[in-house]
């Protein structure tokens, strides 16, 4: 039954393969990708309810066994952004015929989609260090792909330099790992972990984890090291920009949540206080970006920073409290930047324009789209019931619990700025006297956007309103990430 | 030995900072390079270098090469390969459709 783990990987990967050879017929192939998303989803949510049921499934490819193979570890913790990435990825299979034309689609748009899908979930479920990079790499070159679909000249001249930034990384992620190598002798995760326990991480090993810290932190844009992110995530098709603003930066946030709370997390006095510090300053400087522009597809590209800097700061708080309210974060925010990049596209797509300054009265032509936006920046910036409040209250009852005042107001106001800005999108934009339909032709699809957006919007609002129908799963993975020994025996049987 | 591959190693990653630092686009491609030569040479020294040495371990033989670090060059080599000609496509495409491979002027400050 252990065969079960590399499932998620493997499906999207045959869809993607598939969907290759009739990328011609658009007709054919949009309905074969929606199907096989959903077939896909379904099978990432039985294998969910298996792991939540009988506890991990550990697979060793090829039968090697755990330290000298490559292992597959599906615990809960991967399978819920397992399941999470899938849902989300339904919702953007949708949105795409509507927001793509047809020369885009015919263009490998889904295979791309699908093999970034199978790159994100074996990012998630993999147990070993290399083959994490391998996965990297499988999920950034089909965003390679999907950045410059459509071909414009904003969009080539933005994805040269997300390319070089995440080559950059990747290289030192190499080394990195070779350095840890020569240090531990391992590159399988569980293993690493217990050699770096034998020797409580002395010396040059918290050095090597701070240079993890860093190849994972350009890759989730923390700062210093996110000003690389707002304008390549805009520059493509708004279903493109969410996928990436859902998936991307989340896979660096689960590499630090996974490396420093199993392998490094002996020297939380030195790492892990440097985290809170670095919250603080991604909070502040994410949500100044957001306040600081006029175009509303950048406040929403701005508005991933501050969402990393509240799960890193539960990562730094490092308590049983904090890392649940990470865990749960990570979800939410996941779904919750799906929607707004979807919403944020269909605003721009009828508008005509993403200048604020250009825009007014859309309320009175698409009343839905505003509400649904409306309700998505509540859901954001954390009101109760939605989603964002429960993520929130624990990440802040993390902080009070260690005494960490200083990051728990900085959490509170940047949560405040952060609804200004999402809500200066729908005063600017949606209120206002009734004006002149922008565009009428684009009136239809516009409306069919909204349709999976409100889907993804729905699953959201469930997260935040059933919360107490999902803690207990939640609460469970963060006892399991604060016990390093579960996950360790699960993969070295002696 | 280890050392004198370190040092060339540390050489190659300087040269290859130096070069994406540069405002030309084929450059910074070029810099990229060696910093992938760099990484890769790197693995091989962390793996200790012999021999003369079979890289398996069975019983009898006490002297053995590590063939892991072998694997994860490959990899390495592969991945590093596809994504520098994904690069050069790339860089002559935004060249040519943005009418120049200086960085400088591909900064992007009118942006909308």
């Amino acid at each position: 039954m252990s065969n079960l783990a590399v499932l998620p990987i493997l499906m999207p990967l045959i869809a993607g393969i598939l969907v290759a050879f009739i990328h011609k017929k658009t007709t054919l192939v949009r309905n074969i990708s929606k199907g096989l998303a959903i077939i896909n989803l379904v099978i990432v949510g039985l294998v969910f309810m298996q792991v939540r049921d009988q506890g991990s499934i550990v697979l060793e490819m090829g039968s090697w066994e755990a330290p000298f193979g490559i292992v597959l570890v599906g615990d809960l913790l991967a399978m819920t952004l397992v399941l999470t990435t899938n849902i989300i990825a339904v919702a953007c299979v949708f949105f795409a015929p509507q927001s793509l034309s047809e020369k885009e689609e015919s263009y490998y748009f889904y295979s791309f989609f699908f093999l970034l899908i199978s790159g994100v979930s074996g990012a998630f479920l993999t147990g070993d260090l290399f083959n994490l990079f391998v996965f990297f790499e499988v999920l950034l070159m089909a965003s390679y792909g999907l950045i410059v679909l459509g071909n414009g000249k904003a969009q080539l001249r933005e994805s040269i330099k997300y390319v070089l930034i995440n080559l950059f990384s990747s290289m030192l992620f190499v080394t990195t790992i070779a350095f840890l190598y020569s240090v531990v002798g391992t590159v399988n995760m569980a293993q690493a972990a217990q050699r770096v326990q034998e020797v409580e991480q002395q010396g040059i090993l918290t050095t090597i984890a701070i240079l993890f810290f860093f190849v994972f932190a350009t890759k989730a844009a923390v700062f210093p090291l996110y000003y690389w992110l707002p304008r390549p995530y805009i520059s493509p098709n708004p279903v493109v920009s969410a996928l990436f603003g859902a998936l991307l930066t989340k896979v660096g946030i689960y590499s630090i949540l996974r490396t420093f709370s199993l392998i490094f997390n002996h020297e939380v006095g030195l790492t892990h206080t440097l985290f809170i510090y670095l919250a603080a300053f991604t909070m502040i400087f994410g949500v100044v970006g957001a306040i600081s522009t006029n175009n509303i597809k950048l406040i929403v590209a701005y508005n991933i920073i501050p969402a990393v800097g509240f799960m890193l700061m539960g990562i730094g708080i490092f308590t049983e409290v904090s890392i649940s309210g990470t865990v749960y974060y990570l979800v939410h925010d996941m779904v919750i930047k799906g929607v707004l990049f979807l919403l944020v596209g269909a605003t721009a797509y009828v508008a005509g324009t993403s200048d604020l300054r250009k825009m007014g009265g859309l309320i009175h032509h698409y009343p839905v789209l505003g509400w649904l936006l409306f309700i998505a920046s509540l859901v954001l910036a954390g009101i109760p019931p939605f989603s964002g409040f429960m993520g929130k209250l624990q990440l802040l009852r993390g902080g009070l619990g260690e005494e960490e005042i200083f990051i728990v107001i900085i959490g509170l106001v940047s949560s405040l700025l952060i609804l200004f800005s999402m809500i200066r999108i729908f005063i600017r934009g949606f209120w206002g006297e009734k004006m002149d339909i922008p565009i009428p032709e684009r009136k239809k699809t516009g409306n069919l956007m909204v349709l999976p957006a409100a889907g993804l919007l729905t699953v959201s609002v469930l997260l935040g309103v059933g919360a107490e129908w999902f803690f207990p799963t939640i609460e469970s993975i963060s006892q399991y990430l604060m016990d390093p020994e579960i996950y360790i025996d699960s993969v070295i049987k002696e | 030995m280890e050392i004198i591959m370190a040092v060339l190693a540390g050489i190659l990653f300087t040269t290859g900072v130096y070069n994406l630092l540069q405002k030309q686009l084929l450059r910074i491609i070029i810099g990229t390079g060696l910093i992938s030569h760099g990484a890769h040479l790197f693995i091989l020294t962390m793996g200790e270098l012999k021999t003369g040495a079979p890289p398996v371990l069975t019983e009898g033989i006490e002297n053995y090469t590590d063939p892991l670090p072998q694997a994860l060059i490959l990899t390495s080599i592969v991945i590093s390969f596809g994504v520098t000609s994904l690069l050069l496509v790339l860089a002559y495409r935004a060249a040519k459709v943005n009418g120049t491979d200086n960085m400088e002027q591909l900064r992007g400050n009118d942006y909308e």
